[in-house]
């Protein structure tokens, strides 16, 4: 399989690329639009000598991801938006006893039970921590089945260096489409030993994974740690794509499958004459918003494009600060952008600036 | 002079921050006991509940996990089944196990997890302050229940060990009482028995029910909670072997 180009769906592709990072353990509960990856793992992660478990709700599904990342080993649990809310629990406590763990949102519609169509409105629970407390998860926001690939493994070493949740956030779209993808092994980035881990206490002191800090100060202290963490990952884990961005009036951003459809629209912009460029941010947390910043250095107006009644919106007017305009087009409860639409907004904006 | 008692190595030396009477003091020593008397301090994984065990990892030396409210059988799969070498335990009171907890007891069980559960009854929410917990009595008063339980408006004290006896995959089910020294020792027993079966790699879930003395929210002094547990506790919640 490796090297080969071969045609697959986003939430297997996903389950293959998590087998090859290593993940030893699967944990999850059945929810539309990512039943593929259960059903692809329950078959092979049996074939490579792992563990699969179909839990009896997210609850559980991942507290179990909790109690094998304490052990030291890579788990995953997947779910979409109703399932993730469920998880809050456990990724609050992931965030307390710093462990390890990646965890996948193929977004649906919501609130509530919503419906099954794609989309990003859990934007908001997965760049704020999500849960009770003081925390961040790494989140990350790929738009194509390749990226899928290429970044799963990308989680697991983030989960494990910084010793936190890394989120990968998908959507109906991006989990069912299938596309040409290559597997490839390519190494992954030294991390630190797992000395902390519960492994029976031989020859050593007793380890304890724990997230109740009782005496006066303690939790705070504990607190700033996690946050002066948190600040490293802001300084050296951002990954954002910029496209056509150099002499542009225009600056779409968009991410994960809602900057696909933005691209198409900047090249047909672009072939009507009308400067429009795209700052995709990849890592969702930690945030682009110093390069957001500096392309607000230049006067242009900002089009955030996004799968939900404005989210990421807000990320863009915080590192905008003021210094331009910026404008949202959402489609929230399941609904998909177009192209043309999309493009109809740009002619309007360049038809105004232009009066 | 000979030594008749002494503390076992893995039950660390220092003052516990339970009430006076309370009965997890000695289900600590209990399992320590067990855990040093069977050689398995250097694989065994403890899990402390939501409660007043929390600290569990304070008073027992081995590796332990403190985990949400309810969830310790779920960890204690992802646990086992990554690492079936290492002896898991959870301890979790009433609250934790039967309340919150239920779902995850229940399919730990219908899983057959290879897992030791020791659960403390004592039919009281301990931590936050003796609230009614599904375990507690009928007219018990608690803080919650200030008119005492009552089986039309709470329900009836929920029987957990009949329950899981009832799965397949639940092999070993014992309730014992804490209500005097004959009692501590037949729990130290049945404790011992749920180790061993995990040791052997029997194939599903050991629960040992411990009815256990909470005198603070009894509003007793600790003799007669002890006496509590045999003339009233006992009567919902029989002590003896239900499975296994």
């Amino acid at each position: 399989m490796i090297g080969e180009r071969i045609l697959m769906c986003g939430n297997e592709a996903l389950a293959e690329a998590a087998i090859l990072a290593g993940c030893d353990a699967y944990f999850g509960y059945p929810i539309t639009p990512q039943n593929e990856i259960p059903a692809y793992m329950s078959r092979r992660m049996p074939e490579e000598g792992r563990v699969f478990i179909q839990s009896e709700s997210e609850l559980a599904a991942i507290s179990m991801v909790f109690g094998a990342a304490a052990t030291g080993k890579r788990a995953m649990t997947s779910s979409s938006s109703p399932g993730i809310s469920l998880m809050q629990e456990g990724i609050s406590y992931l965030a307390g006893a710093e462990l390890p763990a990646v965890v996948v949102n193929v977004m649906r519609g919501g609130p509530g039970l919503g419906n099954i169509a794609p989309s990003q409105s859990d934007y908001f629970q997965a760049t704020r921590g999500g849960g009770h407390g003081d925390y961040r998860t790494i989140v990350l926001g790929p738009s194509t089945v390749q990226e899928l690939v290429d970044y799963t493994p990308l989680a697991f070493d983030l989960a494990d260096q910084y010793l936190m949740t890394v989120l990968i956030l998908a959507d109906g779209i991006l989990g069912q489409m299938m596309e040409p993808i290559v597997f490839e092994k390519r190494p992954g980035r030294e991390l630190p030993p797992k000395d902390w881990a519960l492994t029976g206490a031989k020859g050593r002191e007793q380890n304890i994974v724990r997230s109740l800090w009782l005496p006066e100060g303690k939790l705070e202290e504990q607190n700033h740690k996690l946050q002066a963490k948190y600040e490293q990952i802001c300084k050296n884990e951002v990954i954002c794509e910029e496209y056509e961005l150099e002499d542009a009036e225009v600056v779409i951003v968009a991410y994960g499958v809602a900057a696909r459809i933005a691209r198409q629209a900047v090249s047909r912009a672009r072939q009507e004459g009308m400067p429009v460029g795209l700052i995709r941010p990849i890592t969702l947390w930690p945030f682009p918003t110093e390069q957001i910043s500096r392309a607000a250095d230049e006067f242009r107006l900002f089009l955030t494009v996004e799968m939900s009644a404005g989210q990421m919106v807000e990320d863009v007017q915080l590192a905008v600060a003021g210094k331009a305009p910026v404008l949202l087009h959402g489609r929230p409860g399941g609904g998909v952008p177009t192209v043309d639409e999309i493009l109809n907004i740009i002619k309007e904006l360049s038809a105004s600036a232009k009066r | 002079m000979q030594t008749v008692f002494k503390r076992t190595p893995s039950l660390k030396d220092c003052p516990t921050h339970y009430c006076p009477g309370c009965g997890h003091g000695i289900a600590h020593r209990l399992v320590a006991e067990c855990i040093d008397e069977l050689g398995i301090r250097e694989r065994t994984i403890g899990i402390a509940p939501v409660g007043c065990a929390v600290l569990l990892y304070d008073y027992i030396d081995v590796d332990c996990i403190e985990v949400a409210h309810g969830r310790a059988p779920a960890v204690a799969t992802g646990m086992k089944r990554t690492n079936p070498d290492k002896i898991i335990f959870s301890y979790q009171g009433d609250g934790d196990l039967a309340s919150i907890g239920a779902a995850e007891i229940l399919h730990a069980g219908h899983r057959g997890e290879r897992l030791t559960v020791i659960f403390i009854n004592n039919a009281v929410y301990g931590m936050t302050g003796g609230q009614m917990a599904p375990t507690t009595m009928i007219d018990q008063v608690t803080a919650t229940s200030p008119r005492g339980r009552k089986a039309a408006e709470q329900g009836y004290p929920l029987q957990v060990s009949e329950i899981m006896a009832l799965l397949p995959g639940v092999i070993y089910v014992e309730r014992t009482a804490m209500d005097g020294s004959a009692g501590v020792r037949k729990t130290k027993k049945a404790i011992k028995h749920a180790f061993e079966l995990q040791i052997e790699g029997a194939e599903g879930l050991s629960l040992v029910e411990v009815l256990s003395p909470c005198p603070t929210y009894w509003r007793m002094p600790p003799a007669k909670a002890m006496e509590w547990i045999k003339t009233e506790m006992t009567k919902v919640f029989p002590v003896g072997l239900l499975k296994g």
